[in-house]
């Protein structure tokens, strides 16, 4: 919905919400439902029903719990009948600069100032201690926004007596602790105060008459950075980065001007502008974004255009590009499927806005940023929080250069005449193993982020696959596969749960950048040892039906599982005896944990 | 500022803010007589007619308005200025 994203007029979200909930709930779209518990050291109303708007226009809908007025500290602590029933999936805890309990007085000693930081700390360490333990789920903190005055006016940001000086240490205290804790995330309200005007953003009257940390006109950009925070950690990121090429990564038409013509590079303001973006965008990559091009032009024009000697992104950035004269929203949709990743996944950059109503139009789901004025671009993009960042793989790191090798093999691929003959040709090894530490964050994103080759699309938080790996009762693979290409990191998981001499497969999922290559036999193949090894005698699988994982229908019958039953929603479940059963994989050499070290 | 073109204002803003097209203000309504208006949806309120009047309340205004006509008579003072 155009109105809640970047950059939308907050006044208008605060007086119409009840028009766009209504119109978000009618849309038709499937959401996934998420238990979100507001720990409130202030009013949370508002700020509730706004986050709720953003998450449901990102694909989640949420379930609220909300504390009694400022009562943060005591729900953590001792939570209630009703709030442990509710088991919330994140707990939010929405502390501001109003809730620190004792600030420095200027008659204090260092010592004592000390001391006062640490209590503070203190308090706030048990708190995430105590929801750890209750809840085993993500928590988001805020961090602490600058005061409203300064006593000791410039001297208040270094001088230990300072309120400034003592919030900013607070702030390292908190930082501190995420960068030591898994499922612990900061929402830096620090920055986006800044970013609103602090002046604005702490006008006591929102205080003092309705116990609001924030004026009330802040709440919409407050509540859309939480959102970015949450859609990430439950795996709605975006993937990849479209771009339009004339006016978009460089000013001027390359077509018409010349490579000699175009704006990038120092000469110019306006060829600065277009370099910094470009610069922008190449750090992008280095984050994981999957780089594609999607410009009407002559191939040979875009590909000289990116060749230009000032530009800072060359034609090796990206994975594909399309550069011809046929629609956009076909250009993207081929785009997707060439990436094996979901339109909804892509972000499409381009100055021109009737290119962007046509994709917006045709393709509803792939996000279509305001590119208005080049000096503007990486501020658009950058505060529409796409990618936001809450977990980092060394995954992450090689992505972009998985896909690459991807497109390698295709081009193989396409002179064998024997499919066999080419699986052959690739020379693959796989670990196959029970999981390493090492892996559980990107073994956890990967189950937040499969839609497609998914049974079950069952979603693990850190804290819970924490568990998962702790249990004795549950028989755990990851697959990681490399081949004369590359390495393509860990791209299989299964996690089975013993019941009696059955294992009841509660998540099979794979990335779709290793389709056709025979993995899920090898996955299959060593599950099977596994429970073998384990008394177990047979397999139960289990096949739900999303919007998006159609191409698993039929997984568990391609394996030799024999169909046990179907509902109407068409929910099935399969069941394989392990006696008879023969190992199915012929192309791909696998090898255990002991191999990672060699 | 008319009086009767604040009250077509004062209507669009009330509709709005309660998502219901058939609601009207006069100078009696109170917080009783429209559902949901209570004192959460009061922010929202009075956050918006200060844009769309380009005014501000006064704080000791906002708690003490006893209906829309007093809060009507508030808007046009302040927006003759």
């Amino acid at each position: 919905m155009k109105e809640l994203e970047y950059p939308f007029d907050p006044a208008y979200i605060i007086q119409k919400k009840k028009a766009l909930k209504k119109g978000l709930l009618a849309d038709g779209t499937p959401r996934m439902e998420k238990k979100i518990a507001v720990f409130g050291g202030s009013t949370t109303s508002d700020i509730v029903k706004v986050l709720e708007l953003f998450l449901l226009n990102m694909g989640i809908a949420p379930v609220f719990y909300e504390s009694e007025y400022a009562q943060y500290f005591q729900d953590a602590m001792f939570p209630s009948e009703e709030l442990l029933a509710f088991q919330p999936d994140l707990v939010f805890i929405h502390t501001t600069n109003r809730n620190v309990t004792a600030y420095p007085e200027i008659t204090d000693s260092p010592a004592q100032i000390d001391e006062k930081l640490q209590s503070q700390l203190e308090k706030f360490q048990t708190i995430w201690a105590s929801i750890g333990e209750k809840f085993h789920c993500p928590i988001i903190q805020n961090n602490f926004e600058m005061p409203l005055y300064r006593l000791l006016g410039n001297r208040d940001c270094y001088d230990v007596h300072g309120r400034r000086n003592f919030l900013s240490r607070l702030n390292q205290g908190f930082y501190a602790y995420a960068q030591t804790h898994e499922s612990f995330y900061i929402h830096d309200i620090n920055f986006i105060s800044a970013d609103f005007g602090l002046k604005e953003w702490a006008n006591p009257l929102y205080w003092n008459m309705y116990k609001y940390a924030m004026c009330f006109e802040a709440i919409p950009g407050f509540a859309f950075n939480l959102a970015n925070i949450i859609k990430s950690i439950f795996g709605k990121n975006k993937k990849a980065l479209a771009l339009d090429l004339d006016n978009t990564l460089w000013g001027g038409v390359v077509g018409d001007d010349g490579v000699d013509g175009i704006e990038i590079g120092q000469e110019t303001g306006v060829s600065q502008s277009y370099y910094e973006f470009q610069t922008y965008v190449k750090e992008l990559k280095s984050l994981g974004i999957l780089l594609t091009v999607c410009s009407k032009n002559d191939h040979e024009n875009a590909i000289a255009g990116l060749n230009h000697p000032e530009g800072a992104l060359k034609p090796a950035d990206f994975i594909i590009i399309k550069a011809n004269w046929e629609n956009k929203d076909r250009n993207i949709a081929e785009t997707a499927q060439e990436l094996n990743i979901l339109p909804e996944a892509i972000v499409f950059a381009d100055d021109n806005p009737a290119e962007r109503e046509i994709v917006r139009a045709q393709l509803p789901g792939v996000a279509v940023p305001a590119m208005e004025e080049v000096e503007r671009y990486i501020q658009t993009i950058d505060r529409s929080g796409f990618f936001e960042v809450t977990s980092f793989s060394e995954d992450d790191l090689k992505r972009n250069e998985m896909y690459k090798t991807n497109a390698l093999r295709a081009a193989q691929a396409a002179s064998f005449a024997d499919y066999g003959a080419y699986l052959e040709s690739l020379s693959m090894r796989a670990v196959i193993d029970d999981f390493l530490p090492v892996y559980l964050a990107r073994i956890t994103q990967l189950t937040n982020k499969s839609n497609q080759f998914n049974l079950t699309t069952r979603r693990y938080t850190p804290a819970q696959m924490e568990e998962v790996f702790a249990s004795s009762q549950h028989i755990r693979l990851y697959g990681k596969l490399v081949d004369k290409f590359g390495d393509n990191g860990v791209v299989s998981v299964v996690i089975g749960k013993i019941n009696g001499d059955a294992l009841d497969v509660e998540l099979w999922l794979m990335s779709c950048r290793v389709l056709k290559r025979d993995m899920e036999f090898a996955m299959l193949d060593e599950l099977v040892s596994r429970c073998r090894e384990a008394g177990i005698s047979h397999i139960n699988g289990y096949y739900y039906p999303t919007a998006k994982n159609g191409m698993v229908r039929e997984l568990y019958k391609t394996f030799g599982f024999q169909k046990v039953s179907e509902d109407e929603t068409g929910n099935t479940q399969w069941r394989l005896e392990l006696e008879s059963y023969e190992k199915q994989n012929r192309f791909i050499a696998v090898s255990g944990n002991e191999a990672q070290n060699a | 500022m008319e009086t009767r073109e604040i009250y077509a204002r004062l209507n669009r803003i009330f509709q709005n803010v309660f998502d219901d097209s058939s609601i009207r203000v006069y100078p009696e309504t109170t917080a009783d007589d429209i559902e949901d208006w209570d004192s959460l949806e009061h922010i929202t309120l009075i956050s918006t007619v200060e844009r769309v009047f380009h005014m501000k309340f006064k704080m000791g205004e906002i708690s003490s308005m006893k209906n829309v006509g007093e809060m009507a008579a508030i808007i046009k003072a302040r927006t003759k200025l």
